[in-house]
């Protein structure tokens, strides 16, 4: 009997830990991160009604069906009302999956947009680099044996490529607000991860391939970017920031980037 | 019979189940004092901890450890605990002892190969915690050992020499022992039932760990299979899992053409079956608890035995979704996402018919069906976040964080842990033919459930504030400044949670000298093991959960038992 | 031990075998998508190697499956004489394969096919060696058996460990050409 009012006040608890929300997302920056947030509390409000449901009955039964010197009701199941949960439990699941992929999809199945820009973003243990392709366009050739990052060349772009002598480095990650950006993504190392918070948006970058991501930030900002896949001693302090700048600001930076380059 | 053939290389099922159960008793206790160690250092990461000096005068000089020590510390806790102690006690433990009993063979069907199980097993700790010693440390890979990290060498981080050969060596050796075990299981399963023992009169334990023993069976070959392959990218040069173009600490490494991704396909074919190989055993002792405590049958055996067989299939589709985020393709998330929650429909059939089995019984609240409605308890709790890590859009926001950590551990550690003391509790006066104490095993239960509810939901919300695991130091983030009072209290509810474990061993150790003699059948159970040794084969004429049969002259009745008029 | 016990150790070693055989179909199943992965996953693919001296090997192998198989059906009609004869055929027969196996790999290595400079070759030595090393363990079972048919303990009564053997010997074998296939066809397709 201890153990059933126990069992209450642990699932009121754990509820109530969900409710208060003392610890919780930051504010979303983008209509992806507000979809994602009422997508979570749909799943919260559902996950949080069976998870009471199931505590505080089985509590219950707990609570009613302790030894007191009755008989044992004998009962070897019923088919009947098995059949009924196992519908109930795959449409309910089924339903979970139906309601979240079109999130998915908004983000993966999109089609990239010629017009997006384009921002080269790179990870090695343990820092964050970003390359803009300047004003031509056009990002430039690399060679992974040129790499040096004390001389401000973290991608290895050769001198004599044309392409390659206006692109901008950069370890901080700005972009414009209320604009798609593509942002390709590359490791020359082991396994590491883009997840910004407010973005709602994580995804990992894998060395030996390219993997397009498409963002959009409306509040400008800046917001922390966090390595979330284990790349060493160091991961802890793969950090940089995502810097989101009004339109026009954006454009004036990246034309004055490029006039200092040329 | 010398000591050595009786006590040490013997090929008796008892013995062999006792060897293991006490092996992985020494791996939990090592692994549960590395994460005490690893929660230390992250709540206090500047503090200088003599205790960390004595330990590692080395990579904990002054007292601080350094991030790769945590990380070393963090990678053996995983492996430890998944292959040591949650992989090894509920089969190798509890089935080589019960197993034969419950259905009434003579011993497990090649005791050999059982012998050489076990002490394949024992070895494959040794080299694991050998590499605590070599030079360098242990691996910080984390216990997915996912390339290229892996695979390249010292080169990655110190541990990634020495250290990780021989964690790679060690699952090798871990594989192999499993795959003998479950040809063991399997054969005796099938082979070696005593007469009217048909497959649907089994024990739920017995079922379960005929699903388990499969699902190694097919599991750990893909294991070996992958564990080899790290291993020659790591010793011999080759190309398997990475690509062209590796620079790493500055150097340029001459490989080409493999593919990081692909370690991972394999690994999760193998790392997710794996959590029903853990929990499996677990769900098979619960009902037959709940049955025996409840004076019930188990509610639609059928449907259990259905259940597990779906999870046990099911579980081999759903590798998929530990790599929505992986950079695999987009498409095939949506498709692990729809098997990922199918597999859940099976989980809410066992729940459900756990809720049946207690409902309308005479519930005795011993200790052992405490920890059985515990694990019930647990086992919805970390399944709901399950069912919201299956949605590849929200696992875009929660992969890699503490809401994964906490998810898990609830799910596969605590719930199988809870599984595993209820069958202790449960079958430690067959084992040992003492009682263990109530009054110190409600102790024990009542703050461990409170424990790990306390340490692992507010892992939870550390998850939702965004912050990321396998982290040694949360001071470089600004975001994180405000979950370090979350994981201060995460840390004094785990000191408190681990220091109440000392408790159990004592009731153990406690019992064996002074515990109360049990009889027979200390619990009315009505499965074979608990019968008196007899040099006759038992003849089996019901199913095995015949509680309260009405017209019965007691409430239970023995599976060799005729009605009993 | 009596008769019925006997046949349920005959049944178990069948089941044990048959267990066995599962876990060896998965690890080389997991071989198998690793080169269907690595195949794809990049351009720099190399065929994999597939020398003449291959085919003889494998027309020893399937002999020295033949002869066993010969062999055992010797044993189960009481014919002891002539199954020592064949038995120990087999087992050189087996021997000679491992041998030729060996001088393949020789003659790669000799041409320059080394496990870390090329991507097809890489796998064909992970699958030979593989096979090569499954081979050994059954190779054991054979010479173990012949000690025992010379010391006389072997008889149409006693003959499970030779049945399960030659069953072993013979899915060996069709392992054998599903390799041999795979790096043929999968290896060396364009």
């Amino acid at each position: 009997m201890f153990f059933a009012i126990l069992l209450w006040i642990t699932a009121f608890a754990v509820a109530a830990g969900f409710f208060v929300k003392r610890w919780w997302f930051p504010p979303p920056i983008s209509r992806h991160a507000m979809a994602f947030d009422s997508l979570f509390a749909a799943n919260l409000i559902a996950g949080g009604i069976i998870f009471l449901a199931v505590q505080l009955a089985l509590g219950f039964v707990i609570f009613r069906y302790r030894d007191r010197g009755q008989r044992a009701t004998f009962s070897t199941g019923s088919t009947r009302l098995e059949i009924i949960l196992i519908s109930l439990t795959a449409i309910l699941f089924l339903g979970a999956v139906a309601a979240s992929s079109g999130l998915w999809s908004a983000v993966h199945f999109t089609s990239m947009q010629s017009s997006d820009l384009k921002i080269e973003t790179a990870g090695k243990q343990f820092a964050w680099s970003f390359r803009y392709p300047g004003p031509d366009g056009k990002f430039g050739k690399t060679d992974v044996r040129l790499i040096n990052d004390a001389a401000g060349n973290p991608f290895g772009i050769p001198d004599d490529d044309a392409a390659g002598k206006d692109d901008i480095a950069t370890s901080a990650l700005r972009i414009p607000a209320g604009r798609p950006v593509q942002l390709l993504l590359h490791s020359h190392d082991v396994l590491h991860n883009f997840f910004v918070r407010e973005l709602r948006v994580k995804q990992d970058l894998v060395p030996g391939m390219e993997i397009p991501l498409r963002i959009q930030a409306d509040k400008t900002g800046e917001y922390e970017i966090a390595c979330s896949e284990l790349c060493g001693l160091g991961h802890h302090q793969m950090r940089s920031v995502l810097i989101v700048m009004p339109a026009a600001e954006f454009d004036a930076w990246l034309a004055q980037q490029g006039k200092r380059k040329q | 019979m010398s000591f050595l053939s009786r006590y040490i290389f013997s090929t008796n099922h008892k013995t062999i189940g006792i060897q293991y159960f006490v092996l992985a008793l020494t791996a939990a206790l090592l692994g549960t004092a590395l994460s005490v160690l690893m929660r230390l250092h992250l709540t206090y990461p500047e503090a200088k901890i003599r205790l960390f000096e004595i330990l590692w005068p080395n990579a904990a000089a002054g007292g601080v450890m350094t991030p790769e020590l945590y990380l070393s510390l963090m990678t053996m806790h995983g492996t430890i605990m998944v292959f040591f102690v949650l992989t090894t006690v509920p089969q190798g433990g509890f089935g080589n002892f019960f197993l034969p009993l419950q259905i009434g063979a003579e011993d497990m069907a090649f005791p050999r190969i059982n012998m050489l199980s076990f002490w394949a097993t024992a070895l494959a700790f040794l080299v694991l915690c050998s590499a605590f010693v070599v030079e360098g440390g242990a691996p910080l890979a984390g216990w997915t050992a996912y390339p290229p990290l892996s695979a390249v060498g010292s080169i990655a981080g110190p541990g990634m020499g020495k250290g990780m050969t021989l964690w790679v060596v060690s699952i090798a050796l871990f594989c192999a022992a499993s795959l003998m075990g479950a040809i063991n299981f399997i054969t005796t399963i099938l082979e070696m039932r005593t007469r009217g023992m048909s497959l649907f009169r089994m024990p739920l334990t017995c079922w379960a760990w005929l699903v388990t023993a499969l699902i190694s069976l097919f599991a750990f070959a893909v294991l070996f299979a992958a564990g080899i392959l790290l291993l020659l990218d790591r010793e011999a040069g080759t190309s398997f899992f990475l690509p062209a173009g590796l620079v790493i600490n500055d150097r340029i490494l001459d490989r080409k053409g493999g593919s990081p991704l692909l370690w991972q396909h394999l690994f999760w074919f193998f790392g997710h079956p794996e959590v029903y190989i853990a929990i499996l055993p677990g769900m098979g002792v619960v009902s037959t608890v709940l049955s025996v405590f409840s004076r019930k049958p188990v509610f639609g055996y059928r449907a259990m035995v259905w259940a597990m067989l779906a999870i046990g299939f099911l579980g081999f589709l759903v590798w998929g979704h530990h790599m929505f985020i992986s950079g695999m393709s987009p498409y095939s998330s949506l498709a692990f996402s729809v098997l990922t929650l199918a597999i859940g429909v099976p989980s809410a059939v066992k729940t459900f018919n756990w809720l049946g089995t207690i409902l309308g019984g005479r519930l005795h609240l011993e200790t052992a069906m405490l920890w059985a409605l515990a694990f019930v308890s647990v086992f919805v709790t970390g399944g709901l976040s399950g069912i919201a890590l299956g949605q590849p859009a929200l696992d875009m926001y929660f992969h890699d964080t503490y809401f994964v950590v906490g998810h898990f551990h609830i799910i596969m550690g605590v719930a199988a842990v809870f599984s595993i003391l209820a069958g202790t509790f449960y079958w430690w006066p067959k084992m040992t033919g003492r009682m263990l104490s109530e009054t110190l095993g409600r102790v024990h239960f009542y703050v461990t459930f409170l424990g790990v509810y306390a340490v692992f939901i507010p892992m939870h919300f550390a998850g939702i504030v965004g912050n990321p695991r396998r982290y040694s130091d949360f001071g470089q983030f600004e975001f994180l400044k405000d979950v370090q009072g979350l994981h201060k209290f995460i840390t004094h509810a785990a000191f408190l949670t681990a220091a109440v474990q000392l408790l159990f061993i004592f009731n153990l150790i406690w019992s064996l000298y002074r515990g109360k003699k049990a009889g027979d059948n200390p619990w009315n159970a009505t499965t074979l093991e608990w019968l008196p040794p007899s040099h006759q084969p038992h003849i089996v004429v019901r199913g095995a959960y015949d509680y309260s049969v009405p017209g019965a002259r007691r409430d239970f009745l023995m599976q060799n038992e005729s009605n009993g008029q | 031990m009596n008769v019925a016990a006997a046949g349920a150790r005959r049944r178990a070693s069948f089941t044990g075998l048959y267990a066995f055989f599962a876990t060896m179909i998965m690890f080389f199943g997991a071989f198998t998508s690793a080169m269907v992965v690595r195949r794809g996953a990049s351009k720099d693919w190399q065929g994999v190697p597939t020398p003449n001296l291959l085919w003889i090997n494998t027309g020893v192998l399937a002999l020295s499956s033949v002869v066993a198989e010969r062999a055992r059906r010797d044993l189960q009609n009481g014919n002891r004489r002539l199954f020592n004869t064949l038995w120990a055929a087999a087992t050189v027969l087996g021997a000679c394969f491992v041998a030729g196996q060996i001088i393949v790999w020789r003659d790669l290595q000799q041409a320059g096919v080394y496990i870390n400079s090329h991507s097809g070759g890489a796998f064909f030595y992970v699958g030979t060696v593989a096979h090569a090393a499954h081979l050994a363990g059954g190779w054991i079972a054979m010479v173990y058996l012949l000690v025992r048919a010379f010391s006389l303990q072997l008889g149409p009564g006693r003959r499970t460990a030779v049945d399960i053997t030659t069953l072993y010997w013979h899915f060996l074998g069709v392992l054998w050409l599903y390799l041999l296939w795979l790096f043929w066809f999968w290896g060396n397709w364009e």
